[in-house]
Protein backbone atom coordinates (compact mmCIF):
# COMPACT_ATOMS: atom_id res chain seq x y z
CA UNK A 1 0.00 0.00 0.00
CA UNK A 2 1.45 3.37 -1.25
CA UNK A 3 0.02 6.54 0.30
CA UNK A 4 0.50 9.98 -1.31
CA UNK A 5 -0.97 13.12 -0.02
CA UNK A 6 -1.08 16.83 -2.47
CA UNK A 7 -0.80 19.45 -0.23
CA UNK A 8 1.06 19.78 3.10
CA UNK A 9 -1.55 22.31 4.96
CA UNK A 10 -3.19 21.13 8.19
CA UNK A 11 -5.40 18.58 6.75
CA UNK A 12 -2.37 16.64 5.00
CA UNK A 13 -0.60 16.48 8.35
CA UNK A 14 -3.39 15.27 10.15
CA UNK A 15 -4.05 12.77 7.66
CA UNK A 16 -0.75 11.44 7.96
CA UNK A 17 -1.31 11.53 11.76
CA UNK A 18 -4.43 9.36 11.05
CA UNK A 19 -2.46 6.88 8.64
CA UNK A 20 -0.24 5.96 10.97
CA UNK A 21 -2.14 5.55 14.01
CA UNK A 22 -3.36 2.28 11.68
CA UNK A 23 -0.65 1.59 9.33
CA UNK A 24 2.70 2.39 11.07
CA UNK A 25 4.46 0.81 8.12
CA UNK A 26 3.74 1.23 4.50
CA UNK A 27 5.36 4.08 2.34
CA UNK A 28 3.28 7.59 2.80
CA UNK A 29 4.61 10.71 0.44
CA UNK A 30 3.77 14.01 0.95
CA UNK A 31 3.99 16.71 -2.40
CA UNK A 32 4.21 20.02 -1.67
CA UNK A 33 4.42 23.30 -3.61
CA UNK A 34 4.66 25.56 -0.71
CA UNK A 35 8.53 25.96 -0.25
CA UNK A 36 8.31 26.13 3.58
CA UNK A 37 6.10 22.68 4.24
CA UNK A 38 3.65 22.93 6.67
CA UNK A 39 3.79 25.77 9.10
CA UNK A 40 0.47 27.87 10.20
CA UNK A 41 -1.27 29.61 7.99
CA UNK A 42 -3.86 31.55 10.18
CA UNK A 43 -0.20 32.34 12.62
CA UNK A 44 0.54 35.00 9.49
CA UNK A 45 -1.56 37.59 10.45
CA UNK A 46 0.41 37.60 13.65
CA UNK A 47 3.86 37.26 11.95
CA UNK A 48 2.39 40.24 9.97
CA UNK A 49 1.57 42.34 13.13
CA UNK A 50 5.21 41.28 14.82
CA UNK A 51 3.70 39.43 17.93
CA UNK A 52 5.79 36.60 16.15
CA UNK A 53 9.06 35.53 14.20
CA UNK A 54 8.52 33.66 11.22
CA UNK A 55 10.77 30.68 12.45
CA UNK A 56 7.73 30.52 15.60
CA UNK A 57 5.36 29.47 12.89
CA UNK A 58 6.53 26.41 12.29
CA UNK A 59 5.33 23.58 15.00
CA UNK A 60 7.33 20.40 13.87
CA UNK A 61 10.57 19.70 13.82
CA UNK A 62 12.50 17.26 11.55
CA UNK A 63 12.61 15.19 14.19
CA UNK A 64 9.18 14.87 14.66
CA UNK A 65 8.90 14.20 10.81
CA UNK A 66 11.08 11.70 11.43
CA UNK A 67 8.64 9.66 13.71
CA UNK A 68 5.80 10.25 11.75
CA UNK A 69 8.02 8.60 9.26
CA UNK A 70 6.99 10.24 5.56
CA UNK A 71 8.85 11.37 2.63
CA UNK A 72 8.27 14.97 1.94
CA UNK A 73 9.03 15.86 -2.37
CA UNK A 74 9.21 20.01 -2.44
CA UNK A 75 7.13 19.96 -6.13
CA UNK A 76 4.22 21.00 -8.14
CA UNK A 77 1.51 18.23 -9.65
CA UNK A 78 0.92 18.46 -13.06
CA UNK A 79 -1.54 15.56 -14.04
CA UNK A 80 -2.80 12.83 -12.14
CA UNK A 81 -3.46 9.47 -14.35
CA UNK A 82 -5.97 8.11 -12.04
CA UNK A 83 -5.71 4.96 -15.08
CA UNK A 84 -2.20 4.29 -14.19
CA UNK A 85 -2.64 5.32 -10.58
CA UNK A 86 0.64 7.33 -10.48
CA UNK A 87 1.50 11.63 -10.45
CA UNK A 88 3.62 13.69 -13.11
CA UNK A 89 5.67 16.48 -11.34
CA UNK A 90 7.14 19.22 -12.78
CA UNK A 91 10.70 18.18 -12.03
CA UNK A 92 9.98 14.93 -14.92
CA UNK A 93 9.49 12.54 -12.23
CA UNK A 94 6.24 10.61 -11.98
CA UNK A 95 5.01 9.05 -8.22
CA UNK A 96 2.59 6.13 -7.97
CA UNK A 97 0.21 5.68 -5.43
CA UNK A 98 -2.58 3.63 -4.40
CA UNK A 99 -4.81 6.22 -2.20
CA UNK A 100 -4.65 9.73 -2.60
CA UNK A 101 -5.26 12.57 -0.73
CA UNK A 102 -5.76 15.70 -2.45
CA UNK A 103 -5.50 18.58 0.17
CA UNK A 104 -3.96 21.62 -1.81
CA UNK A 105 -6.22 24.47 -0.28
CA UNK A 106 -7.40 27.38 -1.21
CA UNK A 107 -5.53 31.20 -3.00
CA UNK A 108 -6.99 34.36 -3.04
CA UNK A 109 -9.53 35.52 -5.82
CA UNK A 110 -7.35 37.45 -7.96
CA UNK A 111 -7.97 41.43 -8.58
CA UNK A 112 -9.46 42.15 -11.68
CA UNK A 113 -8.61 45.83 -12.44
CA UNK A 114 -6.50 48.16 -14.40
CA UNK A 115 -3.02 47.92 -12.82
CA UNK A 116 -3.51 44.85 -10.63
CA UNK A 117 -0.06 43.49 -11.88
CA UNK A 118 1.73 46.75 -11.07
CA UNK A 119 4.63 46.24 -8.10
CA UNK A 120 3.60 46.73 -4.95
CA UNK A 121 -0.20 45.08 -5.50
CA UNK A 122 -0.28 42.45 -2.88
CA UNK A 123 -2.15 39.03 -1.20
CA UNK A 124 -2.12 36.96 1.65
CA UNK A 125 -1.76 32.94 0.91
CA UNK A 126 1.29 32.05 2.53
CA UNK A 127 4.80 32.64 4.13
CA UNK A 128 6.57 34.06 1.40
CA UNK A 129 2.97 36.67 0.57
CA UNK A 130 3.57 37.77 3.66
CA UNK A 131 7.39 38.54 3.84
CA UNK A 132 6.61 39.86 0.22
CA UNK A 133 4.17 42.12 2.09
CA UNK A 134 6.58 43.16 5.35
CA UNK A 135 9.20 43.78 2.85
CA UNK A 136 6.88 46.30 0.84
CA UNK A 137 5.92 47.69 4.19
CA UNK A 138 9.27 48.33 5.61
CA UNK A 139 9.55 50.76 2.52
CA UNK A 140 6.20 52.16 2.31
CA UNK A 141 3.61 54.97 4.33
CA UNK A 142 0.24 54.51 2.98
CA UNK A 143 -1.76 51.22 2.50
CA UNK A 144 -4.78 50.42 0.70
CA UNK A 145 -6.57 47.36 1.82
CA UNK A 146 -9.74 45.72 -0.67
CA UNK A 147 -11.58 43.17 0.43
CA UNK A 148 -14.04 41.97 3.77
CA UNK A 149 -13.59 39.57 6.22
CA UNK A 150 -10.87 38.52 8.91
CA UNK A 151 -8.11 38.14 6.06
CA UNK A 152 -8.40 42.17 5.06
CA UNK A 153 -8.65 43.32 8.53
CA UNK A 154 -5.31 40.97 9.40
CA UNK A 155 -4.12 43.16 6.41
CA UNK A 156 -5.01 46.28 7.84
CA UNK A 157 -3.39 45.69 12.03
CA UNK A 158 -0.44 44.48 10.37
CA UNK A 159 0.05 47.72 8.39
CA UNK A 160 -1.08 50.08 11.58
CA UNK A 161 1.47 47.92 13.73
CA UNK A 162 4.34 48.78 10.84
CA UNK A 163 3.36 52.72 11.87
CA UNK A 164 1.39 52.96 8.16
CA UNK A 165 -1.13 55.05 7.37
CA UNK A 166 -4.00 52.95 6.27
CA UNK A 167 -6.88 53.47 3.94
CA UNK A 168 -9.57 50.44 4.05
CA UNK A 169 -12.12 50.27 1.45
CA UNK A 170 -15.67 48.99 1.74
CA UNK A 171 -17.71 48.41 -1.21
CA UNK A 172 -20.65 48.82 1.19
CA UNK A 173 -22.26 50.78 4.13
CA UNK A 174 -20.33 48.48 6.92
CA UNK A 175 -17.67 45.73 8.06
CA UNK A 176 -18.39 42.10 6.97
CA UNK A 177 -22.13 42.92 6.87
CA UNK A 178 -23.56 39.13 6.01
CA UNK A 179 -21.95 37.62 9.17
CA UNK A 180 -21.76 40.58 11.63
CA UNK A 181 -25.03 42.91 12.42
CA UNK A 182 -24.92 46.49 12.72
CA UNK A 183 -23.80 47.32 15.72
CA UNK A 184 -21.01 44.72 15.54
CA UNK A 185 -19.49 45.79 12.49
CA UNK A 186 -19.65 49.50 14.03
CA UNK A 187 -17.87 48.26 16.88
CA UNK A 188 -15.26 46.98 14.53
CA UNK A 189 -15.29 50.37 12.17
CA UNK A 190 -15.08 52.34 15.72
CA UNK A 191 -12.17 50.43 17.05
CA UNK A 192 -10.06 50.76 13.61
CA UNK A 193 -10.95 54.45 13.35
CA UNK A 194 -9.24 54.99 17.30
CA UNK A 195 -5.66 53.01 15.41
CA UNK A 196 -6.09 55.53 13.17
CA UNK A 197 -7.17 53.28 9.99
CA UNK A 198 -9.21 56.11 7.30
CA UNK A 199 -12.64 53.95 6.28
CA UNK A 200 -14.18 54.95 3.26
CA UNK A 201 -17.41 53.42 2.83
CA UNK A 202 -19.34 52.61 -0.78
CA UNK A 203 -16.04 52.99 -2.14
CA UNK A 204 -15.63 50.65 -5.46
CA UNK A 205 -11.72 50.49 -6.43
CA UNK A 206 -11.37 51.06 -10.15
CA UNK A 207 -7.54 51.49 -11.21
CA UNK A 208 -4.05 50.99 -9.33
CA UNK A 209 -2.01 53.93 -10.93
CA UNK A 210 1.36 52.89 -11.23
CA UNK A 211 5.14 54.78 -12.19
CA UNK A 212 7.56 53.11 -13.13
CA UNK A 213 5.68 50.02 -12.68
CA UNK A 214 4.86 50.43 -8.74
CA UNK A 215 2.35 51.31 -7.40
CA UNK A 216 1.53 55.34 -6.81
CA UNK A 217 -2.04 55.84 -6.18
CA UNK A 218 -5.58 54.23 -6.24
CA UNK A 219 -8.45 55.52 -8.41
CA UNK A 220 -12.56 54.97 -6.64
CA UNK A 221 -15.08 54.22 -9.05
CA UNK A 222 -16.23 57.75 -7.85
CA UNK A 223 -13.17 59.50 -9.14
CA UNK A 224 -11.48 60.02 -6.18
CA UNK A 225 -7.78 59.26 -5.82
CA UNK A 226 -5.54 58.17 -2.91
CA UNK A 227 -2.18 58.06 -3.24
CA UNK A 228 -0.61 54.99 -1.58
CA UNK A 229 2.63 52.90 -2.06
CA UNK A 230 0.83 49.12 -2.15
CA UNK A 231 -2.60 47.59 -2.36
CA UNK A 232 -3.46 44.33 -0.57
CA UNK A 233 -6.53 42.98 -1.23
CA UNK A 234 -8.51 39.85 0.11
CA UNK A 235 -11.92 40.06 -1.88
CA UNK A 236 -12.09 36.00 -1.07
CA UNK A 237 -10.67 33.00 -2.20
CA UNK A 238 -10.81 30.10 -4.30
CA UNK A 239 -10.56 26.13 -4.20
CA UNK A 240 -7.59 24.85 -5.58
CA UNK A 241 -9.53 22.56 -8.06
CA UNK A 242 -7.36 22.74 -11.54
CA UNK A 243 -5.82 19.73 -10.87
CA UNK A 244 -8.44 17.64 -9.63
CA UNK A 245 -10.51 19.24 -13.05
CA UNK A 246 -8.29 18.52 -15.53
CA UNK A 247 -7.95 14.66 -14.15
CA UNK A 248 -11.94 14.46 -14.54
CA UNK A 249 -12.76 14.83 -10.58
CA UNK A 250 -16.01 15.79 -10.08
CA UNK A 251 -15.84 19.75 -9.17
CA UNK A 252 -18.30 22.40 -8.38
CA UNK A 253 -16.73 25.20 -5.90
CA UNK A 254 -14.71 22.47 -4.38
CA UNK A 255 -13.88 19.07 -4.79
CA UNK A 256 -16.89 17.23 -4.14
CA UNK A 257 -15.96 14.19 -1.50
CA UNK A 258 -18.85 12.21 0.31
CA UNK A 259 -19.00 12.07 3.75
CA UNK A 260 -15.85 9.58 3.55
CA UNK A 261 -14.08 12.19 2.07
CA UNK A 262 -14.10 10.76 -1.01
CA UNK A 263 -14.14 11.95 -4.63
CA UNK A 264 -15.97 10.12 -7.88
CA UNK A 265 -12.94 8.12 -8.16
CA UNK A 266 -13.01 5.78 -4.94
CA UNK A 267 -9.16 5.63 -4.44
CA UNK A 268 -8.89 9.34 -4.53
CA UNK A 269 -9.91 11.56 -1.37
CA UNK A 270 -10.23 15.05 -0.81
CA UNK A 271 -10.09 17.62 2.51
CA UNK A 272 -9.23 21.00 3.53
CA UNK A 273 -10.14 24.56 1.72
CA UNK A 274 -10.33 22.42 -1.24
CA UNK A 275 -13.03 20.14 -0.94
CA UNK A 276 -16.74 20.31 -0.95
CA UNK A 277 -18.26 17.79 1.71
CA UNK A 278 -21.40 16.15 1.37
CA UNK A 279 -23.51 16.66 5.04
CA UNK A 280 -25.83 13.93 5.62
CA UNK A 281 -27.69 15.80 8.31
CA UNK A 282 -28.51 18.71 5.94
CA UNK A 283 -27.98 17.05 2.34
CA UNK A 284 -26.08 19.92 1.20
CA UNK A 285 -22.31 19.74 0.32
CA UNK A 286 -20.86 22.67 2.34
CA UNK A 287 -16.73 24.74 2.09
CA UNK A 288 -15.61 25.99 4.95
CA UNK A 289 -11.79 27.48 4.96
CA UNK A 290 -11.32 26.94 8.38
CA UNK A 291 -8.23 25.30 10.65
CA UNK A 292 -10.38 22.88 12.93
CA UNK A 293 -12.65 21.41 9.95
CA UNK A 294 -9.81 20.89 7.87
CA UNK A 295 -7.84 19.04 10.43
CA UNK A 296 -10.75 16.97 11.23
CA UNK A 297 -11.54 16.42 7.80
CA UNK A 298 -7.76 15.65 6.70
CA UNK A 299 -7.88 13.10 10.07
CA UNK A 300 -11.35 11.66 8.63
CA UNK A 301 -9.88 11.20 5.83
CA UNK A 302 -6.38 9.23 6.40
CA UNK A 303 -8.31 6.93 8.60
CA UNK A 304 -10.52 5.86 5.54
CA UNK A 305 -7.50 5.75 3.46
CA UNK A 306 -6.10 3.44 5.64
CA UNK A 307 -9.30 1.20 6.16
CA UNK A 308 -10.98 2.36 8.22
CA UNK A 309 -14.33 3.60 7.32
CA UNK A 310 -15.42 6.76 9.24
CA UNK A 311 -18.20 9.15 7.88
CA UNK A 312 -17.15 12.90 8.72
CA UNK A 313 -19.40 14.43 11.07
CA UNK A 314 -19.45 18.13 10.53
CA UNK A 315 -19.72 20.42 13.62
CA UNK A 316 -21.22 23.88 13.19
CA UNK A 317 -18.77 25.68 12.03
CA UNK A 318 -17.00 27.76 14.85
CA UNK A 319 -13.91 30.32 14.89
CA UNK A 320 -12.03 32.64 17.28
CA UNK A 321 -10.31 35.40 16.17
CA UNK A 322 -9.61 39.02 16.33
CA UNK A 323 -11.26 41.59 14.85
CA UNK A 324 -9.47 45.35 15.09
CA UNK A 325 -8.05 44.15 18.31
CA UNK A 326 -11.42 42.06 19.71
CA UNK A 327 -11.62 38.64 20.41
CA UNK A 328 -14.31 37.67 18.32
CA UNK A 329 -16.38 33.97 18.43
CA UNK A 330 -18.44 33.04 15.83
CA UNK A 331 -20.14 29.60 16.42
CA UNK A 332 -23.05 28.18 13.82
CA UNK A 333 -25.46 30.19 11.71
CA UNK A 334 -25.23 34.17 12.59
CA UNK A 335 -26.31 35.44 9.14
CA UNK A 336 -27.30 35.77 5.95
CA UNK A 337 -26.87 37.16 1.99
CA UNK A 338 -23.86 38.33 0.31
CA UNK A 339 -21.29 40.60 1.02
CA UNK A 340 -20.06 43.24 -1.59
CA UNK A 341 -16.68 42.86 -0.37
CA UNK A 342 -16.39 39.43 -0.89
CA UNK A 343 -16.51 36.56 -3.60
CA UNK A 344 -17.40 33.90 -2.08
CA UNK A 345 -16.37 32.36 0.86
CA UNK A 346 -12.63 33.94 2.61
CA UNK A 347 -10.22 32.55 4.42
CA UNK A 348 -11.03 31.86 7.95
CA UNK A 349 -15.24 31.40 6.62
CA UNK A 350 -17.47 29.22 6.12
CA UNK A 351 -20.49 28.58 4.36
CA UNK A 352 -22.94 28.09 6.67
CA UNK A 353 -22.63 30.97 8.62
CA UNK A 354 -24.64 32.80 6.41
CA UNK A 355 -27.39 29.65 5.99
CA UNK A 356 -29.61 31.15 8.63
CA UNK A 357 -33.14 29.92 8.49
CA UNK A 358 -35.75 31.51 9.79
CA UNK A 359 -34.41 32.58 13.70
CA UNK A 360 -34.96 35.91 16.41
CA UNK A 361 -32.04 37.46 18.01
CA UNK A 362 -31.28 37.68 21.35
CA UNK A 363 -28.78 40.19 22.23
CA UNK A 364 -27.16 41.97 24.93
CA UNK A 365 -24.00 44.31 25.50
CA UNK A 366 -22.53 47.77 24.18
CA UNK A 367 -19.05 48.34 23.14
CA UNK A 368 -16.32 45.76 24.18
CA UNK A 369 -18.66 42.95 25.61
CA UNK A 370 -21.26 41.89 23.28
CA UNK A 371 -23.40 38.50 22.53
CA UNK A 372 -25.80 38.10 20.22
CA UNK A 373 -27.78 34.77 19.91
CA UNK A 374 -29.68 33.24 17.11
CA UNK A 375 -32.72 31.33 18.84
CA UNK A 376 -34.42 28.55 16.64
CA UNK A 377 -37.65 26.46 17.23
CA UNK A 378 -36.33 24.50 19.98
CA UNK A 379 -32.34 25.20 19.86
CA UNK A 380 -29.16 28.03 19.62
CA UNK A 381 -28.65 28.36 15.78
CA UNK A 382 -25.83 29.98 16.25
CA UNK A 383 -24.15 33.08 18.51
CA UNK A 384 -21.76 35.76 17.69
CA UNK A 385 -19.51 36.55 21.20
CA UNK A 386 -17.22 39.73 21.38
CA UNK A 387 -14.60 40.68 23.97
CA UNK A 388 -15.58 38.97 27.26
CA UNK A 389 -15.16 35.30 26.38
CA UNK A 390 -16.22 33.13 29.36
CA UNK A 391 -19.63 32.14 27.18
CA UNK A 392 -17.90 31.26 23.82
CA UNK A 393 -17.13 27.80 25.83
CA UNK A 394 -20.61 27.45 27.02
CA UNK A 395 -22.67 28.40 24.12
CA UNK A 396 -20.43 26.06 21.38
CA UNK A 397 -21.31 23.32 23.95
CA UNK A 398 -24.60 24.47 23.57
CA UNK A 399 -24.92 24.84 19.66
CA UNK A 400 -23.05 21.38 18.61
CA UNK A 401 -24.70 19.66 20.59
CA UNK A 402 -28.37 20.97 19.69
CA UNK A 403 -29.23 21.25 23.18
CA UNK A 404 -32.92 21.99 23.58
CA UNK A 405 -33.26 25.67 25.53
CA UNK A 406 -37.04 25.37 25.64
CA UNK A 407 -36.89 26.00 29.17
CA UNK A 408 -35.35 29.53 28.52
CA UNK A 409 -36.33 30.15 25.05
CA UNK A 410 -39.20 32.91 26.11
CA UNK A 411 -36.82 34.03 28.91
CA UNK A 412 -33.80 34.96 26.20
CA UNK A 413 -36.15 36.30 23.49
CA UNK A 414 -37.75 38.74 26.16
CA UNK A 415 -37.35 42.34 25.81
CA UNK A 416 -34.38 43.41 27.76
CA UNK A 417 -33.40 39.78 28.67
CA UNK A 418 -30.29 39.57 30.65
CA UNK A 419 -29.25 36.93 27.91
CA UNK A 420 -25.61 36.45 29.13
CA UNK A 421 -26.65 35.45 32.46
CA UNK A 422 -29.30 33.36 31.40
CA UNK A 423 -27.33 31.12 29.47
CA UNK A 424 -24.54 31.20 32.17
CA UNK A 425 -27.15 29.97 34.61
CA UNK A 426 -28.69 27.64 31.95
CA UNK A 427 -24.87 25.98 31.94
CA UNK A 428 -24.46 25.43 35.18
CA UNK A 429 -27.64 23.96 36.08
CA UNK A 430 -26.51 21.26 33.23
CA UNK A 431 -23.00 21.24 34.50
CA UNK A 432 -24.17 20.74 38.08
CA UNK A 433 -27.22 18.41 37.22
CA UNK A 434 -24.33 15.90 35.08
CA UNK B 1 -10.95 49.25 46.18
CA UNK B 2 -9.16 49.00 49.66
CA UNK B 3 -5.37 48.44 49.81
CA UNK B 4 -6.53 45.74 51.34
CA UNK B 5 -8.64 44.38 48.75
CA UNK B 6 -5.82 44.82 46.29
CA UNK B 7 -3.74 42.63 48.59
CA UNK B 8 -6.45 40.10 48.76
CA UNK B 9 -6.94 40.10 44.78
CA UNK B 10 -3.32 39.74 44.35
CA UNK B 11 -2.99 37.37 46.79
CA UNK B 12 -6.09 34.91 45.40
CA UNK B 13 -4.28 35.52 41.82
CA UNK B 14 -1.28 33.86 43.07
CA UNK B 15 -3.21 30.72 44.85
CA UNK B 16 -4.22 29.99 41.28
CA UNK B 17 -1.35 30.33 39.30
CA UNK B 18 0.50 28.18 42.10
CA UNK B 19 -1.96 25.32 42.35
CA UNK B 20 -3.56 25.44 38.72
CA UNK B 21 -2.11 24.28 35.40
CA UNK B 22 -2.69 25.52 32.10
CA UNK B 23 -5.24 23.87 30.02
CA UNK B 24 -6.08 23.38 26.05
CA UNK B 25 -8.81 23.52 23.81
CA UNK B 26 -7.46 22.11 20.48
CA UNK B 27 -10.74 22.93 18.27
CA UNK B 28 -9.49 26.83 18.99
CA UNK B 29 -6.23 26.26 18.28
CA UNK B 30 -4.49 27.06 15.19
CA UNK B 31 -1.27 26.43 16.15
CA UNK B 32 0.29 29.74 15.32
CA UNK B 33 3.08 29.55 17.90
CA UNK B 34 2.80 32.90 20.24
CA UNK B 35 2.34 30.61 23.42
CA UNK B 36 5.66 28.59 22.51
CA UNK B 37 7.29 31.86 21.60
CA UNK B 38 6.41 33.70 24.66
CA UNK B 39 6.88 31.10 27.23
CA UNK B 40 9.48 32.06 29.47
CA UNK B 41 11.37 28.30 29.98
CA UNK B 42 10.74 26.95 26.76
CA UNK B 43 8.22 24.76 27.26
CA UNK B 44 6.62 23.63 23.33
CA UNK B 45 3.00 24.60 25.00
CA UNK B 46 1.84 24.64 21.45
CA UNK B 47 2.54 20.59 21.06
CA UNK B 48 0.02 20.19 24.23
CA UNK B 49 -2.83 22.35 22.56
CA UNK B 50 -2.13 20.06 19.54
CA UNK B 51 -2.94 17.05 21.20
CA UNK B 52 -5.88 18.76 23.66
CA UNK B 53 -3.19 18.06 26.67
CA UNK B 54 -2.93 20.01 29.77
CA UNK B 55 0.50 21.59 30.63
CA UNK B 56 2.05 19.17 32.68
CA UNK B 57 5.30 19.61 33.03
CA UNK B 58 7.92 19.68 35.78
CA UNK B 59 9.37 22.83 34.69
CA UNK B 60 6.05 25.17 34.41
CA UNK B 61 5.89 28.15 36.19
CA UNK B 62 2.23 28.62 35.51
CA UNK B 63 3.33 32.34 34.51
CA UNK B 64 0.23 32.53 32.40
CA UNK B 65 2.11 34.03 29.71
CA UNK B 66 0.43 31.29 27.19
CA UNK B 67 -2.87 32.18 28.60
CA UNK B 68 -2.69 36.14 28.33
CA UNK B 69 -1.15 36.31 24.96
CA UNK B 70 -3.06 33.20 22.86
CA UNK B 71 -5.34 35.14 20.46
CA UNK B 72 -8.15 32.56 20.32
CA UNK B 73 -8.32 31.60 23.94
CA UNK B 74 -7.42 28.36 23.41
CA UNK B 75 -5.27 28.42 26.98
CA UNK B 76 -6.85 28.70 30.37
CA UNK B 77 -6.04 28.07 34.23
CA UNK B 78 -7.62 24.62 35.84
CA UNK B 79 -7.22 24.15 39.64
CA UNK B 80 -5.32 21.18 39.73
CA UNK B 81 -6.59 18.52 42.41
CA UNK B 82 -3.80 16.45 42.35
CA UNK B 83 -2.83 17.54 46.22
CA UNK B 84 -6.22 17.57 47.49
CA UNK B 85 -6.26 16.74 50.91
CA UNK B 86 -8.00 12.71 51.00
CA UNK B 87 -8.01 11.95 47.60
CA UNK B 88 -5.96 8.73 46.50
Amino acid sequence: MKYVIIGSGVAGIAAIEAIRSLDPTNSITMLGDDPHGFYSRPGLAYYLTGELHDKALFPRTADDYRQMNFQFIKGRVLNIHRELCTLELNNNTQVSYDKLLIAVGAQATPLNIPGANLEGVLKLDHLEDAKHILKFARRSKTAVVVGGGITALELVEGFVARGMKVHYLLRGDRYWSNVLDEQESKIIEHRLQEEGVTLHYQAELAEVVGRNNKVNSVRLASGKNLPCNLVAYAIGIQARTDLAKQSGLVIERGILVNEYLQTNDSDIYAAGDVAQVYDPMTGHSVMDSLWAPARQQGYTAGLNMAGQKTAYVKSPPFNVTRLAGLTTTIIGTVGRGKDADMVGIARGDSETWRQLPDAMTAQTGFEVNRLRLLVGEKTLLGAIVMGDQKLSFPLEKIISGNMDISPIRDRLLAPNAKTADIIAKFWSDLVIAN
Amino acid sequence: MSLFGLFKRDADKHTVLASGHVVSDSARCVQCGICTYNCPIGIDVRAHAWRGDPVIHSQCLTCGECVARCPRGVLRFEKTDLFIKGKS
